[in-house]
């Protein structure tokens, strides 16, 4: 007889995973979010992204995550994803 | 499904039924007789068969053999085992039994065989379980089909059978569907049911199914923060502290080798819970779990604090719980070092060999970004106890003893880049080795050895994680 075991994992549907959002072609006239994750340094990293991006057209918004070892608030992510076209994420240290 | 009149409920394996077998002929035609184990008994009259026992439960039998009145489908009267008079007077005929001892005993009913209890108990949970069934084939090797499916940590598994998932729901009162914690990082919502197949799997018992679910309760709190726990470069991990009577009653370690191997719940209540975080969260090493090095106490790590033996208030009484409370302290833990000091027999001294190698957690350098749990040993201990220090003073001298000189832990003194930025470090003054709560301290280990542990920690606080304690619910 074939033996049966039950299901320890949470049984979510591989192959689910989330589609790409659509890409944006040039930044130029874009609003771009940074999204800095608070850890040392990540700022420097932004600040010279943000110097680029800015020569070439794009409007900069810049968002900071209360502390690197939690996921983005929901508000927060609401805000960036309601006012930004695209999203830059920066590590550091 | 009784009928109305006299009932007698038998089995054959008793040899009081076997005795009374020619009363209950004798008795025959006014007698509905139940047999709990082979219907052609008694032998010429036979029995209806309650082998499945439906009817010794519903009739609550706990002798055999038992006479009953059952009236309107109540039972209104009974007689248990052998009794001349009682059974003469309870069916109105005289002379019952001529030959027979006045008394004899019963025997236990077939309804408390702990095999019938168990199947009962299974069959009664297992229409509560709706996790997927995942059917091996016949040529498949069961504890290879585990390690195939991902479900194991490196270690072997105890097959999650819908049997011995059941009986391991019953090891808590809540129900099976209820949901304990959204569990990082897929933030899945966790069913008892989930966790119980995750502790059959890390081969917890029953009886420890309350503690798995509060330490996965306390794990999953914003304030924990298991997600970054798990996401964390650094080498730390979940570590379980238990307190009160529950570590009694599941047997639990608090002495030699306490932190070590070879008991089970120490073993499989920590492995639980990492077992849950992996399997139902989606938390797997490599993937969302980025650990440099990881530390052996990702495997399980846990213990109870030897309260008995504490010259202190528990660690849970300490933060907050009531005396006599079962409770689990979770504590975002590294690997655990010793601090060897045998020639201390003054507390002053004592502390100073602490805050010494407190200084070293993370780095010597670094400071109120790591929190430590210190475990004090019965031999280090009673230094205390005889000299009448509280916890609360020995933690006031470690707190003094701790204010480390800015000039020291400045980026690039004594030739180390790493340190505090200079912004902090105001020449001449001192500051904290530990936030304020930043120190837990707990009492454990055996009986032999003048060391005691320290055990580091992660990020603090609100930028990482905070010890969370916990009441544990049956």
């Amino acid at each position: 007889m074939s033996k049966r075991l039950l299901d320890p994992t949470s049984e979510r549907q591989a192959g689910t995973a989330r589609e790409r959002a659509k890409r944006r072609g040039a930044l130029g006239g874009k609003h771009v979010a940074l999204l800095d994750i608070s850890k040392p340094r990540g700022s420097v990293f932004l600040d010279r992204v943000e110097e680029l991006l800015r020569a070439r057209g794009a409007d900069v918004s810049r968002f900071s995550k209360p502390t690197f070892t939690k996921p983005a608030p929901v508000d927060l992510r609401h805000e960036i994803t309601s006012t930004c076209d695209v999203v830059i994420e920066a590590l550091a240290d | 499904m009784v009928p109305d009149g006299l009932v007698a409920v038998v089995k054959r394996g008793c040899p009081t039924c076997e005795l009374v077998a020619p009363v209950l002929a004798q008795l025959h035609d006014q007698l509905t007789i139940y047999s709990q184990d082979d219907p052609t008994f008694p032998d010429g009259i036979g029995a209806h068969d309650d082998t499945a026992l439906d009817v010794s439960f519903a009739l609550d039998i706990d002798t055999v053999p038992t006479l009953l009145r059952v009236q309107d489908g109540h039972v209104v009267d009974r007689v248990v085992g052998w009794e001349r008079a009682g059974w003469e007077k309870f069916t109105g005929v005289d002379d019952l039994g001529a030959g027979l001892p006045d008394w004899r005993p019963g025997c236990g009913s077939r309804t408390h065989d702990p095999d019938v209890v168990d199947a009962r108990l299974v069959a009664s949970i297992m229409p509560h379980l709706h996790a997927r069934l995942v059917e091996l084939g016949d040529a498949e090797d069961e504890s290879e089909a585990m390690y195939a499916r991902g479900w194991s940590d490196g270690l072997p598994l105890v097959p999650p059978t819908p049997a011995r998932v059941a009986r391991m729901c019953a090891g808590t009162s809540r129900d099976p569907s209820e949901v304990v914690a959204v569990v990082p990082p897929d933030l899945v919502e966790c069913t008892v049911e989930k966790v119980a197949i995750n502790a059959v799997m890390a081969g917890c018992l029953p009886d420890y199914l309350p503690v798995v679910l509060t330490a996965l309760e306390a794990a999953c709190t914003d304030a924990f923060n298991m997600h970054g726990l798990l996401a964390t470069t650094w080498l730390s991990g979940p570590l379980v502290v238990v307190n009160g009577p529950v570590t009694r009653t599941i047997g639990m370690n608090s002495g030699v080798n306490a932190l070590g191997q070879g008991n089970r719940a120490n073993a499989t209540i920590g492995r639980a819970l990492q077992l849950v975080i992996r399997n139902v969260g989606g938390g797997r090493p490599g993937e969302v779990d980025r650990a440099t090095f990881g530390n052996p106490g990702k495997y399980t790590f846990c213990f109870a604090e030897d309260e008995a033996g504490s010259p202190w208030e528990s660690l849970a009484v300490e933060r907050g719980l009531p005396e006599g409370a079962s409770a689990v302290t979770l504590f975002a833990a590294e690997g655990v070092r010793g601090v060897v000091d045998q020639l201390s027999r003054e507390p002053e001294s004592l502390a100073r060999s602490y805050a010494a190698c407190l200084r070293t957690v993370a780095h010597p350098k670094n400071i109120f970004v790591w929190d430590a749990m210190l475990i004090v040993s019965p031999e280090h201990g009673r230094v205390f106890r005889d000299a009448g220090w509280t916890k609360s003073r020995l933690r006031q001298e470690l707190d003094a003893l701790l204010q480390l000189p800015a000039d020291e832990i400045v980026r690039g003194a004594g030739g180390i880049a790493e340190g505090m930025p200079e912004a902090l470090c105001q020449p001449g003054t001192t500051l904290p080795k530990f936030r304020p709560g930043g120190l837990l301290i707990t009492h454990a280990g055996g009986s032999a050895g003048l060391f005691s542990a320290i055990i580091g920690g992660w990020a603090s606080g609100a930028v990482g994680s905070e010890p969370v304690t916990r009441e544990v619910r049956t």
